[in-house]
């Protein structure tokens, strides 16, 4: 178990519908990944995927949060943060299984996700590429005064590259509006994070290189992740600069589908799954007076929604190739050698 | 003789070549504990210790700056990038730095560093786990880049690559991994960085390629002469840089024909360097035009498989027509 140390204290009561929301939204997103790969197994979603299996609160909490023209920026493991922006589920899947119907055409696939209509601004599969990119949006809602915030999101192995920390010394120097959430799931790739990193906490232990508060939290507690997601956003929207959170989770699958994760103690996994964030927010929900008949309606439309999605998705026809030259340049076009 | 694949065969060429010479080190994301994205050096931490194959952060640039750092003062650095896509953040290092080491320093000394990186598209790998990578490195002076297509060349260049007092990028074609087994000589072999070989005698036209493309020529080649009689030879060009010109012009002298092939973007890929060698050194014993089919230019290779596959086989049979063509020109 890792220890959380004492920045973490419990929040005080979401409102109930929020609280609804919340679940509903950590619902959706996890039958939406749990299909996904069940679609690899049945060998319709081809390559690699990398799922979000157990991470599901801190996206969600923060696409709660989110006001709906911020920006986020996220990684390959981006189902989540996709969705948590209101993109339809049909799209997202479509694209996983290289469909015409896809969000990016069939081009990208599961690691690729884009969608500026709903302030998605890409899931990028460099390691540490999107934080000064995220800064750089931030950047420039500050100068038009737009009040968006970027909400950037990476692993705990990210912190270790070089561009983590410029990002942040930029972010911090330039006081910009973005959050960047570090999902700490203990492992970048196959390796435990404390085997490669200096410090114990690689994100909120580097906080203070950058002037900025140290920000430790459950990320498997969604009322917790709500609570950061809300302060952090409103802290970067009224002008105070950018905060860096570290939320500790993990993945309840191997990093990618090849990966069965047998690096993994076995004690480690049971702890985790223990505190799989989607079921232990039901009970709390549950106790703390919601009807269950409430919540297994919100679990049977997810259900229906997922059914529906991946209906669609595969009817889907597969990609044209007459789009593989599209949008390689402004004209639309991929022709530069006149 | 053992037939193994392209991935056993680098496997048991590096875990020999490191039992023997205790100044190799391995270093890299997931080398360690897991052996790599490939598994190449599964178990090797057991066997040859911490110091020596070395689990490193995320971090590219420091990776290849630090395998540097080892070359400069007696060790003999492999870096492991797990897919040739990612190698871009450490491009300072290994261009501005390792290239340049050697002229910079008046040859006081070189940088011996084999930094290995799997690349090349096919595998559903979608926009970064497909790229080709050889065109940025091979123009660099001071850099030698290698990409072997068979298990044999693979052995024989990786241990050329480690004896080699130069810089080296060893680029292995992920698609070769699994796919191309073929016969392994037993021993500490090696085969020469710059020096092209002959796959496949002919006498009608002259086959230029490496990497997975190679495969495809030699495969289009075998049917055409079954079909038609047409006899192709096929150059294997396994260095791109320096490149073995004599090699390519001989073959293009004897049969009067050539088509190079390669999977990269089209414009300015290594191909455009092989051709252009043949325009300027081989023109006047061209019966032919000089033909070029490389990959689409676009950003990178696409996900779904019609247009993955498009980027390897834009339509039916391309290469396999091309020759035909070529050949009754
Ligand atoms: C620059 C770069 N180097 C290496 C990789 C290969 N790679 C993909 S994910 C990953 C591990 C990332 O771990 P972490 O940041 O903790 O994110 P997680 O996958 O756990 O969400 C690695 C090494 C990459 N995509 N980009
Ligand atoms: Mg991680």
């Amino acid at each position: 178990m890792v220890d959380l140390g004492t920045d973490a204290t419990h929040p005080a009561r979401e409102a109930d519908d929020v609280r609804i929301a919340l679940f509903r939204l950590m619902v959706r997103l996890r039958v939406f990944e749990k299909r996904a790969y069940d679609l690899f197994l049945q060998n319709l979603v081809k390559g690699t995927s990398h799922l979000g299996l157990g991470q599901e609160a801190i996206a969600a909490a923060f696409g709660l949060a989110m006001r709906p023209d911020d920006y986020t920026f996220c990684t390959y493991r981006g189902h989540d943060h996709t969705l948590a922006r209101g993109v339809p589920m049909a799209p997202v899947m479509a694209e996983l299984l290289g469909r015409e119907g896809g969000l990016m055409a069939g081009k990208g696939g599961s690691m690729h996700l884009t969608s500026v209509e709903h302030g998605m601004m890409g899931s990028y599969a460099i390691v540490g590429a999107h934080l000064p990119i995220a800064a750089g949006a931030a950047w420039s809602a500050q100068v038009r005064g737009s009040g968006q915030v970027a909400v950037c999101f990476f692993g705990d192995g990210a912190t270790n590259i070089g561009a983590f920390h410029e990002a942040l010394n930029l972010a911090a120097i330039w006081k910009l509006p973005v959050v960047f959430v570090c999902e700490n799931n203990l492992y970048m790739e196959y390796t435990p994070i404390g085997a490669v990193t200096a410090v114990e906490h690689p994100a909120s232990d580097r906080a203070s290189a950058y002037g900025l508060e140290p920000i430790l939290v459950d990320g498997n507690d969604a009322d917790l992740m709500f609570e950061v997601a809300r302060a952090t956003i409103d802290r970067a929207r009224s002008g105070d600069g950018p905060s860096l959170v570290e939320a500790v989770t993990y993945r309840h699958g191997g990093h990618s589908r090849a990966d069965p994760a047998k690096y993994r103690p076995a004690s480690e996994e049971q702890e985790w799954l223990e505190r799989d964030p989607v079921i232990v927010y039901r009970a709390l929900l549950e106790s703390s007076g919601v009807g269950s008949g409430t919540l297994t309606a919100i679990e049977a439309e997810a259900e229906a929604e997922i059914d529906e999605a991946t209906e669609l998705a595969k009817a889907s026809p597969p990609s044209s190739v007459s789009l593989i030259e599209r949008d390689v340049w402004s004209d639309g076009g991929s022709a530069w050698r006149s | 003789m053992t037939e193994k694949n392209v991935l056993t065969a680098i496997r048991d060429a590096l875990h020999d070549e490191m039992s023997e010479d205790d100044r190799i080190v391995l270093l890299g994301e997931d080398v360690g504990a897991r052996g790599g994205v490939f598994r190449i050096s599964e178990g090797w931490v057991m066997e040859f210790g911490e110091q020596r194959v070395i689990d490193t952060p995320l971090a590219e640039s420091g990776i290849v700056g630090v395998a540097i750092g080892m070359a400069l003062h007696g060790l003999l650095p492999v870096a492991e990038i797990e897919f040739a896509d990612f190698i871009h953040p450490a491009f300072d290092q290994i261009v501005s730095e390792a290239a340049r080491m050697r002229y910079r320093s008046n040859g006081d000394f070189g940088c011996p560093l084999v930094i290995r990186a799997p690349c090349g598209g096919g595998i559903h790998g979608a926009l970064y786990h497909s790229q080709s990578i050889e065109a940025y490195y091979g123009h660099v002076p001071g850099l030698k880049v290698v990409l072997p297509s068979t298990p044999a060349d693979a052995a024989g260049l990786l241990r050329s690559a480690l004896a080699d007092p130069d810089p080296v990028l060893f680029l292995e074609h992920k698609k070769c991994y699994r796919a191309v087994k073929g016969e392994v000589p037993d021993g500490r072999y090696t085969t020469p960085i710059g020096l092209a070989d002959v796959k496949r005698q002919g006498t009608d036209l002259t086959a230029v390629s490496y990497g997975y493309s190679l495969h495809l020529c030699l495969d289009a080649a075998d049917r055409l002469h079954q079909d038609e009689g047409i006899s192709v030879e096929v150059v294997d060009v396994r260095t791109i840089a320096p490149l073995d010109k004599q090699t390519i012009l001989s073959s293009v002298r004897k049969t009067g024909k050539a088509i190079v092939v390669y999977e990269d973007n089209r414009t300015y890929g290594a191909g455009a360097e092989i051709a252009s060698t043949i325009a300027e050194e081989a023109m006047f014993d061209l019966d032919g035009p000089l033909v070029r089919i490389g990959g689409p230019d676009i950003p990178a290779m696409p996900f779904a498989a019609p247009l993955e596959h498009y980027f390897i086989e834009p339509e039916p049979d391309h290469i396999y027509r091309a020759m035909r063509d070529l050949a009754r020109f």
